[in-house]
């Protein structure tokens, strides 16, 4: 099997004060690339933690965790965000685009900290134009609508071509249309590039359409859930 | 990232909050332009007052009676006790034995006082001056037409005078034209022979208000001392630079001996210019650092100033911080990001404060000429080099702790920062 990520026995625990909160317990999961997979569970189950320890954005207490062949549970920060750099396209709930920055700007930023000069602006805009944006790349975040800075994340997510995208709730700030052509988006960019994507949904409706559903209850894989199995 | 990119980005979010930049630019243009200006101020002091006092001779000394550290009275301020015996002529000779005083080459005694110059209805109340001719060659004058008093003027205790130019003007309107003419002194007739070149102010008062006569006439018909050919001041030139101290030496020794004072107490005073040099050189060397150092204050102020907006810009830009962690910013990254900025800061305004200490020095310049000052704030490069750098590194190290805050935030954190 080809796998992007290999997790086993993830723990994150958090101290509030004196109480030790267990946002994961003992986590083992694989995800085959290419593979499109949901991460479901009531709120304050730990699927935020779960996306920022599979993004490499924070590491695990306790566990392993090798993302594309390299093991991710002993890096320095330094070496992590080069792993993020490298390996991962966040997409986030609230966009998080730097306004003063255009839509170009924004997406070429993980080019510029890849250290990349030669043919940043083309790959840029070739991002921009793979997400319907082709004639909006000077335009500023706030001349933008939600959906379309939602999609400016999205170019900016794929343009380092990562082996995985992560998406943290990528239509909670949107209405249900906008956020249907997002998913759509999304969909086909795993289709056509075969880029493995990760979504955290509350949405039923948008777990239906990856194709495989990992849900979470108070840190733990909620295995009894876990029965619809992989769909074609 | 390269750095000209990070000095890009830098100047886009700076100009971003025109505002706010511009307020912290500010600060470090106010006192780099006050580090500038005072320092400029305090070197044109320096300068001018240097200037004036070389320009009353080379290599000279003065020998006052009086001794300077008996009280009451410093040099130059009388004879201080009853028993001090007053410099004479004959002192001024024997200064000029070849062998008992090898190192000095002029030597010339004056006596001074205050007395009203006439002409057609004109009054112009001066110092005069009973000197011989050598006096010219050891004060630096020149004249500007005319000639000086010579031995001739001296030996028949002849009316004549030299007029220093303000005095010329004073009486007859100008300074040109006038040898031939005859002014009264105290009410006496003298034919005018000759008109000195204009110094300007110096640190004796002006030399241009000024009449000379011959030492002989002064002395028979101006200026009545107690003593017979009692002389208030003997100047003494050197026969070089270096032979001042020896000359300094000389002289004291052979009117110690004259005047018969046990070493230690003397009766009078030999004093250098070099003394005159180091003397206001420590004014207004302590002056340059006070109004230096007032200055600095403001400038670190202006730091103080970096650091607070700078807190303040990382505080704000909390969740940026954080996404561009997520897409791959190291720490030296963002370090580099917001230490560009506040280097710029304090970069920029150190260029306005430059230009602007530099405006500031030349007006104080301009309104001390007007009002009849000869002064010339100095921007010297020293000046400029101190607070350029005293700039940037007020940048750097200011910057360094809200840079390094920025750095060290965990990206998971900064992220969920609202
Ligand atoms: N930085 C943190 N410090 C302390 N507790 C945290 C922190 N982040 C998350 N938690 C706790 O961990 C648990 C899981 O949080 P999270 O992963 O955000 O859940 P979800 O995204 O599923 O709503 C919650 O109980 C939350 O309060
Ligand atoms: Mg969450």
């Amino acid at each position: 099997m080809d796998w992007v990520i290999e997790a086993h026995n993830l723990t994150k625990t958090y101290m509030m004060g004196e109480f030790e909160v267990q946002a994961l317990r003992n986590v083992s999961f694989n995800i085959e690339r290419g593979e499109m997979v949901s991460i479901m569970g009531p709120s304050g189950s730990g699927k935020s933690t779960m996306m920022n320890t599979l993004g490499c954005l924070d590491r695990p207490t306790s566990g392993e965790y090798i993302l594309d062949g390299e093991s991710v549970s002993e890096m320095n920060d330094d070496q992590l965000a080069s792993v993020r750099n490298r390996k991962v396209g966040f997409v986030f709930q609230s966009f998080n685009l730097l306004s003063r920055l255009t839509a170009l700007g924004n997406v070429e930023l993980p080019l510029r900290y890849a250290g990349i000069t030669e043919g940043r602006r083309e790959r840029a805009q070739a991002a921009l134009e793979a997400v319907g944006l082709k004639d909006r790349m000077t335009h500023r975040p706030y001349e933008l609508s939600g959906g379309q800075q939602q999609r400016v994340a999205v170019a900016r997510s794929l343009v380092n071509n990562p082996a995985i995208i992560m998406a943290d709730e990528p239509t909670g700030n949107l209405d249900s249309k906008v956020g249907k052509e997002i998913m759509n988006l999304l969909l086909a960019l795993n289709k056509e590039r075969g880029t493995t994507l990760i979504i955290v949904t509350h949405d039923p409706n948008i777990a239906e359409q990856t194709q495989r559903v990992i849900r979470l209850r108070d840190g733990e894989l909620d295995v009894t859930a876990e029965d619809k199995g992989r769909k074609k | 990232m390269s750095f000209t990119q990070a000095i890009f980005e830098a100047l886009e979010s700076l100009n971003g909050n025109k505002m706010r930049s511009g307020l912290t630019v500010l600060g470090i243009v106010i006192g780099v332009a006050a580090v500038i200006a005072m320092l400029a101020v305090g070197n044109g002091a320096q300068a001018s007052i240097t200037g004036s006092i070389s320009s009353i001779g080379t290599n000279l000394l003065f020998v006052f009676s009086g001794s300077a550290d008996g009280p009451p009275g410093g040099p130059g301020s009388g004879r201080s006790g009853n028993n001090d015996r007053p410099l004479t002529l004959s002192d001024a000779d024997a200064l000029k034995d070849p062998f008992a005083a090898p190192s000095v080459e002029l030597v010339a005694p004056a006596i001074q006082g205050n007395g009203t110059l006439t002409f057609a209805g004109e009054n112009s109340t001066t110092t005069i001056s009973g000197v011989t001719p050598d006096y010219a060659i050891v004060r630096n004058m020149e004249l500007a037409e005319g000639e000086f008093i010579n031995q001739e003027n001296i030996l028949g205790r002849m009316s004549v005078v030299v007029l220093g130019p303000e005095s010329a003007i004073a009486i007859f309107g100008h300074a040109d034209g006038v040898v031939g003419e005859t002014i009264r002194i105290e009410g006496q007739p003298f034919r005018v022979i000759g008109v000195t070149v204009a110094k300007g102010g110096g640190a004796f008062g002006s030399e241009d208000n000024a009449a000379y006569i011959p030492f002989t006439t002064a002395q028979a018909r101006l200026i009545k001392r107690g003593v017979r050919d009692e002389v208030d001041v003997i100047f003494i030139q050197a026969v070089s630079a270096e032979a001042v101290p020896s000359a300094s030496e000389e002289v004291s020794n052979i009117i110690r001996q004259r005047h018969r004072t046990p070493i230690g107490i003397d009766d009078f005073t030999v004093f250098t210019q070099q003394d005159f040099l180091s003397t206001f050189a420590t004014i207004t060397g302590v002056l340059t650092i006070f109004l230096g150092g007032i200055a600095g204050i403001s400038l670190l102020v202006g730091g103080i100033g970096i650091i607070n907006i700078m807190l303040v810009s990382v505080t704000e830009r909390t969740r940026e911080i954080g996404l561009r962690k997520a897409l791959g910013a190291r720490k030296k990254d963002i370090l580099l990001q917001f230490l560009t900025e506040s280097s710029l800061l304090s970069l920029i305004g150190g260029i306005i404060g430059i230009m602007f200490g530099w405006l500031i020095a030349f007006v104080v310049g301009k309104v001390a000429t007007a009002t009849g000052n000869n002064f010339t704030p100095i921007v010297g490069t020293d000046a400029i080099i101190l607070s350029t750098s005293f700039s940037a590194i007020i940048g750097l190290f200011f910057g360094i702790y809200p840079a390094s805050r920025a750095a060290n935030l965990e990206p998971v954190e900064a992220l969920r920062y609202e």
